[in-house]
């Protein structure tokens, strides 16, 4: 799995890059990087901070080929609990942590814009495919690495990416979703034929439609119908805070069914009956927000996650849940490492805005807050990656970061005053993003 | 990653959790309408504990863990078993014989010739000063070197078990004009000459636990009961002594968990079956008002409670755990008194009736804000760390 070096570091003018480079792919290759598992995109990522246009060698042959015969589902099965409090990453979480910061930078960079224009560049979109996270979801059996459920490593990714923008996390961080939805729940058919897709250089754009338009909104009590008609389904419904709703090649639609409550239904964009419609908020404008009306739109059995089998809606919903919280930490963090060094350059009466209580006392309660949203999401996460139970933790999590992010979201406008209201400045649009996080169940799947 | 209590504490747990509810509980309101009086019913506890092997007298209990490399070692255990304690009374766990927080400081900075003589000493800790409270570095207390000993002159309160404990350790300038290297810490026995205990306050709460008033009159104390270096290194500054701090502020904040858990079970199990609370599924503003209210009190008490154990796992694997002890001991102060107060408005006048305990934690948790530094206190020492700013620049 030897990467072309020439390729990659032809045009560098840094021989220490090269050098770093030469000594990481070495160590990728010894038993120590195999161990570790790390992939190469996010090496490239990490030592060039640059996609460099490469191929990767070994990626797309790994991939299995879909179709076969009828047989179990692959799953990853649950960490051996540990009987050791930690809160520490593992060697190989922190490498992807660090490849994944390099990436929210440019992230950061593009934000407003991107906010401007409602749409992410394309060298984004390739940026992050280089990153290969789909590899850190799908299990060996399907082409991935992962051997356990890797819920503290999603968690991690959505979390460092968010701080970045919380936006475009949604959107590029959606189709993974997806893929840890079809993970945890898809038929070995399903898994077959969509997950390799995921793999792929340019992988499948996919996203989920749960939200309904109705006040009070809540997942248990959804209007959108699935009705057996012959051999499949016929869906009705509308559904609203869909992200990539113009982009996505399908979606997996919620819908309540008589016999079984509610349950997912994998919809292709060009369904006969289904109108997608463009239906911006708030904010989260790089995530191309749309409404999905479904009229009488027919589906296949097959296109029912799991065939019948196994989804568990409420495990569904908590770890939808426990992305939300990822993402509002990981804005939560951005706003706290954005007005510390506005508060320590802003002068008034003399004197930096923070030599005042009245201001330092606020980025304090930032960081108390934030730090509990944190631990919550983390115990949650950590429960369910061990298979414990996790429902209530991840309740209480939901709450916390619910309630937290928008006071932290809120008060970082107000931190910078009548700036903080101007476009210019990223606090208006994490104040915008951040009151999403009590409402959305969309999108983010951890 | 892993947030669960690891197994080896649930021994630990279940003898402190059982001394809180069979020991300290009947006793509560007994000791608070009893202000002044001592709870007898504390020696039992105190010999118990000590044969219980519990942190005072443990030996480092250290497990090494092949997979994570992190260490579980004593000061989780202490901040689980303190919890554990207040749980059952605030008052009492703070005048327990031979647990005082000069104890503390003894074992934290203590010579092996002072650990042997003071080491098993119940210890209490005077530092606040009639003029100086949360500004330490204000304190006005002066010892003067006088050959072989020192001469102690000032006034000190709000001493925790001042009355009750054996020796108090006494913070002291030795030089008021070199500012707060000049400040050391002196044990002074019960019964030295020179050194007397002038009031016991009566106080809103904690009222098992005696808060005293000494006043030191050319006390003269040995120059060996000098805790740590005697020279006045003003590079190193006020670091010393405010170390002590870094350790004992997770186990404040532990106490705030204790009375918090106190009154969520309480408050529970009186509400009884119109509180249902199992079910995780409803979006929160969909629910009962009052549910609402117990899972964002039980949410902002299990947070305070994993950034109590954070601070307690980052002192067992030495890491600089100086910020995320303050913000434990901010996040698990301000929310145990907003759930204590909460609880008794939730039960109505049952919670505000003598007849239950729930008043009574209503008025406990509020020092649980204030002593080993105020909310306030934690706010500046985060900010300051955040902002990068001295005590000078944001004061």
């Amino acid at each position: 799995m030897a990467v072309n070096l020439a390729s990659l570091v032809g045009s560098a003018k840094n021989k220490d890059l090269a050098k770093k480079f030469t000594a990481f792919n070495n160590f990728l290759d010894s038993n120590i990087g195999k161990t570790l598992g790390l992939r190469k995109g996010l090496v490239n990522t990490l030592y060039y901070g640059a996609y460099g246009g490469t191929k990767v060698a070994g990626m797309v042959s790994s991939v299995m080929s879909g179709g076969g015969a009828k047989a179990d589902p692959a799953r990853l099965a649950p960490k051996t609990p540990s009987d050791f409090f930690d809160l520490n990453y593992t060697e190989e979480q922190t490498m992807v942590q660090e490849a994944l910061k390099q990436y929210a930078l440019k992230m950061r960079e593009a934000a407003e814009k991107v906010d401007e224009k409602f749409e992410i560049p394309d060298n984004l979109w390739q940026e992050y495919y280089a990153l290969e996270l789909a590899y850190y979801q799908v299990p060996e059996s399907l082409g991935g690495m992962m051997k356990e459920k890797s819920t503290v490593t999603n968690m991690m990714m959505v979390e460092t990416l968010s701080h970045g923008d919380l936006g475009m996390t949604l959107a590029l961080y959606t189709s993974n979703s997806v893929l840890n939805a079809l993970v945890k729940w898809g038929s070995d058919a399903q898994q077959k034929s969509l997950v390799p897709k995921f793999l792929e250089p340019k992988p499948t754009k996919a996203s989920i439609a749960l939200n309904e338009p109705s006040a009070l909104f809540s997942p248990y009590e959804l209007a959108t119908t699935a009705e057996k008609s012959g051999s499949g389904y016929t869906i009705n419904g509308l559904k609203n805070m869909v992200p990539l709703s113009s982009i996505a090649d399908y979606f997996l639609v919620i819908a309540n069914t008589k016999d079984n409550g509610p349950q997912a239904f994998i919809v292709d964009k060009n369904a006969a009956g289904l109108t997608i419609t463009t239906d911006r908020g708030m904010g989260l404008n790089s995530a191309q927000l749309g409404q999905l009306k479904l009229d009488n739109v027919k589906v296949e059995a097959s296109a029912l996650l799991g065939e019948g089998s196994g989804f568990n809606y409420e495990e569904y919903i908590n770890y939808s849940k426990l992305g939300w919280c990822a993402l509002a930490v990981g804005c939560a963090q951005a706003v706290l490492d954005y007005v510390i060094p506005y508060a320590n350059d802003r002068f008034a009466f003399g004197e930096p805005i923070s030599h005042r209580q009245a201001v330092a006392f606020i980025i304090a309660d930032i960081k108390i807050e934030m730090d509990s949203m944190r631990i919550l999401t983390q115990r949650a996460a950590s429960r369910a990656e061990q298979g414990l139970p996790f429902a209530k933790e991840t309740y209480l999590a939901h709450i916390m970061c619910s309630d937290k992010s928008m006071m932290i979201g809120s008060n970082g406008v107000q931190l910078l005053g009548g700036h903080g209201y101007i476009r210019d400045f990223p606090v208006q649009r994490w104040y915008r993003d951040l009151r999403a996080v009590s409402i959305a169940i969309n999108g983010v799947h951890i | 990653m892993n947030l669960e209590i690891p197994s080896k504490y649930k021994g630990t747990l279940k003898a402190a959790y059982g001394a809180a509810e069979k020991i300290l509980r009947p006793i509560s309101r007994k000791y608070d309408l009893a202000e002044h009086t001592y709870p007898k019913e504390l020696d039992m506890l105190a010999a118990a504990l000590e044969a219980m092997n519990t942190p005072a007298a443990a030996t480092e209990q250290v497990a090494q863990s092949n997979e994570s490399n992190t260490k579980n070692g004593n000061n989780m255990q202490s901040v689980l078993y303190i919890q554990a304690l207040n749980y059952g009374d605030v008052g009492m766990s703070l005048t327990i014989p031979g647990r005082g927080l000069g104890n503390a400081a003894i074992s934290a900075v203590a010579n092996p010739e002072q650990l042997a003589k003071f080491g098993k000493t119940w210890a209490s800790m005077a530092i606040t000063e009639p003029g100086a409270g949360s500004d330490s570095a204000a304190i006005t207390t002066t010892a003067k070197k006088d050959g072989d000993f020192y001469i102690l002159n000032g006034e000190k309160i709000f001493i925790t078990a001042g009355e009750r404990s054996n020796a108090v350790v006494v913070w002291a300038t030795l030089d008021k004009s070199l500012g707060r290297a000049a400040i050391k810490s002196f044990v002074v026995e019960k019964g030295t000459p020179g050194m007397e205990l002038i009031r016991v306050e009566k106080k809103l709460g904690i009222r098992a636990s005696d808060t005293a008033a000494i006043m030191f009159t050319n006390c003269r104390v040995p120059a060996s009961n000098l805790l740590g270096n005697a020279e006045i290194d003003v590079k190193k500054g006020f670091g010393g002594v405010m170390e002590t701090f870094d350790a004992t502020r997770p186990f404040v904040a532990a106490m705030s968990l204790g009375a918090a858990q106190a009154a969520i079970e309480r408050t529970r199990e009186l509400i009884g079956a119109k509180l249902k609370l199992t079910d995780f599924t409803n979006p929160i503003n969909n629910i009962d008002a009052v549910e609402a209210e117990f899972f964002r009190m039980e949410a902002d008490y299990e947070a305070s409670r994993l950034l109590v154990l954070r601070a307690a796992w980052m002192a067992d694997n030495r890491m600089p755990n100086s910020m995320e002890a303050s913000i434990c001991k901010a996040k698990a102060g301000r929310v145990c008194t907003l759930i204590t107060l909460k609880c008794i408005e939730l039960l109505s006048s049952i919670g505000y009736s003598q007849q239950e305990l729930l008043e009574k934690w209503g008025r406990d948790s509020k020092i649980l804000d204030i002593f080993e530094g105020t909310q306030q206190i934690q706010q500046l020492i985060i900010a300051r760390r955040l902002l990068g700013k001295t005590s000078q620049e944001l004061k």
